[in-house]
């Protein structure tokens, strides 16, 4: 730990100190997430030369603007789609997607299902936080059922999507999920996601106390941080207490939103896997392929 | 040691709330935003274990190690087998 990076270097390294302090409200996540990134990045000895990031519009969508890197900083909801550009441009290229919940899963939620499904070798943070934040609180895909939201003044009727479960169904390379407040998993997976060929996909649960805590009561910031802490329970934990556990462990637990790192494999990625077919195209250029 | 860019703090109090030895406090000093910022108490227990500043969402906060004056006894605060593992 010693030889950690502190955050006085990471203001002169990473950020573009004339666009800080950040616009996230007090007790945000969104603050925290952006740190872990720059710390799986020391972490991995990469060079932000080396790194493209990409984001839509929200909240979440603003953290390219703080980085000292090239960044987009595109359309609502298809930042995924810019993001397959630039790595078709440029395979080498490490492509980090930021994105909201509402901005992946909502607005461009076929982008997203698409992007894994063809497993378009890049990295996703997607930074969950139950709803839109930006436009005043409105009731995202992925808000639980029975929040309280603008668009939905007396509880949302809605199941929530489960962003992580629907990447792992995709076959997506890399899927974890973890709340804001503990630094070394998300940084750990973060590293992890970079390096994993194939589309990876972190997502972070980072508390919004003005558009979310305050409608559902949930309190003050250090309480709905607490809410978070006592409403996460890890996966392999959940499966034990469902498998072996009391009812009333049960009953306890069936609620709780699952952390941790639910699929980790290595895939060929997309643009590879492209490269690879052209390669044995040109080199059988004799035979002819198709319809011709 | 702990050193805050005052005028990056919003004062949401994360740092405070999550250390876990309470080292931390909201002072009477403001800064150019009138948001009172956190500083070390004058007695602590901080052993420079650099959550806070992993937490800081407004990279604000910077922990350095604290060199020991010669002499000055050493508190563990993990101890295995009679010596001290810190």
């Amino acid at each position: 730990m010693a030889d950690m990076i502190s955050q006085a270097e990471m203001r002169e390294k990473y950020l573009r100190k004339g666009m800080l302090p950040t616009i996230f409200c007090n007790g945000c996540g969104h603050g925290s997430s952006l740190d872990y990134t720059f710390r799986a990045i020391e972490e991995l000895g990469l060079d932000l030369d080396d790194i493209v990031f990409a984001s839509g519009i929200g909240c979440s969508s603003r953290i390219p603007g703080y980085i000292n890197a090239d960044g987009l900083h595109t359309t609502h909801g298809r930042s995924l789609a810019f993001a397959t550009g630039v790595k078709a441009a440029n395979p080498d290229l490490n492509v980090v997607v930021f994105s909201g919940d509402g901005d992946a899963t909502g607005i461009g939620g076929n982008h997203f299902i698409h992007a894994a499904r063809r497993n378009i070798d890049m990295t996703v943070i997607i930074l969950n936080n139950f709803i839109y934040g930006m436009t005043g609180g409105q009731v995202a895909p992925t808000s639980p059922k029975g929040t309280i939201a603008t668009t939905a003044p007396y509880g949302n009727l809605e199941g929530a999507f489960d962003i992580s479960e629907l990447a792992k169904s995709l076959g997506a390379a890399y899927v974890a999920r973890w709340p804001v407040f503990y630094p070394q998993q998300p940084i750990k997976s973060i590293k992890d996601a970079i390096s994993t060929r194939g589309f990876s996909l972190v997502e972070l649960m980072s508390p919004c106390p003005t558009a979310y805590g305050r409608r559902n009561k949930l309190g003050n910031i250090k309480n709905l941080w607490d809410w978070y802490e006592n409403n996460s329970v890890l996966a392999e934990e959940y499966d034990k207490i469902m498998n072996y556990g009391t009812d009333e462990e049960k009953a306890a637990t069936i609620n709780k939103i699952k952390i941790g790192v639910f699929q980790h494999t290595e895939k060929v990625g997309f643009f590879e896997a492209y490269e690879e077919q052209i390669k044995n195209l040109m080199a059988n250029d004799d035979k002819k392929w198709g319809g011709v | 040691m702990i050193e805050i860019l005052d005028d990056w703090c919003k004062g949401c109090e994360i740092c405070v709330n999550r250390c876990p030895v309470q080292a931390l406090e909201i002072s009477e000093i403001m800064n150019k935003k009138g948001v009172r910022v956190p500083r070390l108490k004058a007695v602590n227990k901080c052993y420079q274990c650099r959550l806070c500043e992993q937490l800081c969402p407004d990279f604000a906060i910077t922990v350095t190690k604290e060199e020991k004056e010669e002499g000055e006894e050493k508190e563990c605060k993990l101890i295995i087998g009679g010596v001290c593992a810190d």
